[in-house]
């Protein structure tokens, strides 16, 4: 059976700036990402890895190329149509950005309110369960500030995958993180993800946890290099 | 409509949570926006207060229709008309009767300090009293004795010795306009911007008192109608009957003839006005700051909801939340603080401060509008929070 590409990029250019100072961050990407994949972005700072990662998220508007997203072409989309694609995929930072005045649980919540087939009920238990499964159960009353970094990034992760979204977008999400607790994150992401059959879409510098990827594709001023290698997980 | 309930109830309360998680913030904000109330209801209580205050006379007229000389401007400041209208007044259907009330502000000597004030003196028929006074009815044979008159034991200053004799039934003299005169009785009006205090004596009396002013020129003319004749008919024939030196008018247009006084012809108004504009600007200001200081430490937050896929109308929902609890929460503690003050202020001064529904209800709305107008100011930081900051 032949699946369509969540994720399906053909010959997208994006610009900075007006006018004169109107410069190309992105040169002619393809890029096609199937159901499930894990997929690691690697490559310097300023290769344009993280204004990709905006343009799929539907945090910037594309202009130049096609971009779909779980078959909805994001190309000259409204702000409406935007906001409607972000409820779709969930976001991970490298910081957690949690709601400081909200508690695990009620910071968890916030990634179901936007879907109004679920109940308050439903909202309440869903949210516990997850905390639960990222390993925080028996915190899920207290505030960001009374968390770890690692905690806290397993409540963001929680947020992110609580409503079961079809891709999964994170940003360095181990970079505040000592070694231990961006393994498990990393590893907790991907396990969730495999359980609930969500791509992830992750970039990082971080080079400890690249074998978690199925496939990784590298990056250098505005353009994926030619090959998208079949990673050979070392060890 | 419904969705939209089933949907307040889904919502987690952000902005409720976001305001208690700062009590110290929370605090400063509430009592921000109870000074800004207080302030409203303080300059509102004091207008009201010199509108009711000055009209108290008035509203305690005993009469249907009243007749004053068109140029006369407010109760101390009344031209005369000639006394021919009111008998002219009396072939009118329905007049039962027409009675002169004499009005002139004089200097006394007050009992007990021996300093000289002013005051108001009422002069009337005492067998036909101009007001409605439970005391006046009791103490009406006093009066027509001569120089000896009634004294309003609200007055403005201090009288507190002279009130104590004269209940216990002696008899105080003092002088007033070179004359000794009498004081007797007691009866309770009050005081009010244009006099602090009243006397009123039988029309005899007050010609003696004042031997410039003539019986046939009138300050007042009180006119009582027959039962069952409607005052605003009555009114109309007698403006067509009477000339035009006389303005005939129904009591209630006479409260609001002084009201109107005291409100377009003094600056008094307008410095309430005034007052009432600068406390809502204070509360503006205040919470405003709470808001946009609120909204300064979220906004990375409030970046994340939006990559999320919250959009902008949330964030504005957030912040107007949090201004009508500021409103609702600020206001509880300044109607408290503002009884007090009102309290305070009927013991010091004498004057009618009191809080009523209406008030109230106006300091609410002006409060949700204060916090409403903060609350619009304070989101434009929210254009701030872009999403794509967040990679």
């Amino acid at each position: 059976m032949l699946q369509s590409p969540v994720i399906d990029i053909k010959h997208l250019d994006h610009f900075f700036g007006q006018g004169q100072l109107r410069k190309q961050v992105l040169f002619n990407i393809n890029l096609e990402i199937q159901a499930g994949e894990v997929i690691i972005l690697t490559g310097p700072s300023g290769s344009g890895k993280t204004t990709l990662l905006t343009l799929i998220g539907g945090l910037r508007s594309v202009h130049d190329g096609s971009l779909k997203v779980l078959n909805k072409e994001m190309c000259n989309a409204s702000a409406k149509e935007l906001v409607e694609a972000r409820r779709r995929i969930g976001y991970i930072f490298q910081a957690h950005n949690l709601h400081k005045s909200l508690t695990a649980q009620q910071n968890v919540q916030m990634g179901l309110e936007l879907h109004p087939e679920y109940s308050v009920a439903e909202m309440r238990s869903k949210s516990a369960q997850m905390l639960e499964v990222v390993g925080l159960g028996n915190r899920i009353n207290y505030y960001p500030e009374d968390l770890s970094g690692g905690q806290k990034q397993r409540v963001a992760i929680a947020r992110a995958l609580v409503s079961h979204p079809k891709i999964v977008l994170a940003d360095e999400p181990t970079a505040a993180l000592d070694k231990k607790s961006g393994r498990d994150v990393v590893n907790l992401m991907q396990k969730l993800a495999k359980e609930q059959g969500c791509t992830i879409l992750m970039v990082t510098h971080d080079n400890r946890i690249l074998d978690i990827a199925d496939r990784i594709v590298h990056m250098e001023d505005g353009q994926l290099s030619n090959a998208n290698l079949q990673l050979v997980t070392a060890g | 409509m419904i969705g939209f309930i089933q949907q307040i109830r889904r919502r987690t309360p952000l902005g409720w949570l976001q305001l208690t998680k700062q009590k110290s913030r929370l605090l400063v904000a509430i009592s921000g926006v109870a000074f800004a109330d207080v302030l409203m209801m303080m300059q509102l209580g004091f207008q009201s207060a010199l509108y009711e205050s000055n009209t108290r006379l008035h509203q305690n007229l005993n009469t249907d229709l009243v007749l004053i000389n068109p140029q006369g401007q407010n109760l101390v400041n009344m031209s005369s008309f000639p006394r021919r209208r009111l008998y002219q007044a009396m072939s009118v259907e329905g007049v039962k009767s027409a009675e002169p009330l004499y009005v002139n502000i004089a200097t006394w000597k007050n009992p007990e300090t021996q300093k000289e004030t002013r005051i108001l003196i009422l002069g009337f028929n005492p067998n036909k009293p101009a007001f409605d006074l439970p005391e006046l009815q009791q103490n009406l044979n006093k009066i027509k004795m001569p120089d000896t008159m009634l004294f309003d034991e609200a007055s403005r200053g201090t009288y507190q010795e002279t009130i104590a004799k004269v209940a216990q039934g002696e008899t105080v003299n003092t002088e007033l306009e070179r004359r000794t005169i009498h004081i007797n009785g007691l009866y309770k009006v009050g005081a009010s911007f244009a006099a602090d205090g009243s006397l009123m004596t039988s029309d005899q009396n007050f010609l003696m008192l004042f031997p410039k002013k003539s019986a046939s020129s009138v300050s007042i003319g009180l006119i009582d109608l027959e039962p069952g004749y409607d005052p605003q008919q009555v009114a109309k024939s007698l403006k067509a009957y009477l000339p035009s030196d006389v303005k005939v008018l129904t009591k209630q247009e006479f409260v609001e003839f002084e009201k109107n006084y005291w409100s377009t012809n003094t600056a008094i108004g307008f410095v309430f006005s005034l007052g009432v504009t600068m406390g809502f600007l204070v509360g503006v200001i205040i919470v405003y700051q709470v808001l946009s200081t609120d909204v300064n430490d979220h906004i990375g937050e409030y970046a994340t909801f939006k990559a999320m896929g919250y959009s902008h109308a949330y964030f504005l929902g957030v912040v107007f939340e949090e201004a009508v609890i500021l409103a609702i929460l600020g206001f509880i503690p300044g109607v408290a603080v503002s009884l007090g003050m009102y309290r305070l202020t009927r013991i010091a001064t004498n004057l009618p401060m009191y809080m009523t529904v209406a008030r109230a209800l106006q300091v609410l709305i002006l409060t949700m509008i204060m916090c409403g107008i903060s609350g619009v100011i304070a989101t434009r930081k929210l254009q701030a929070a872009d999403p794509a900051d967040m990679f």
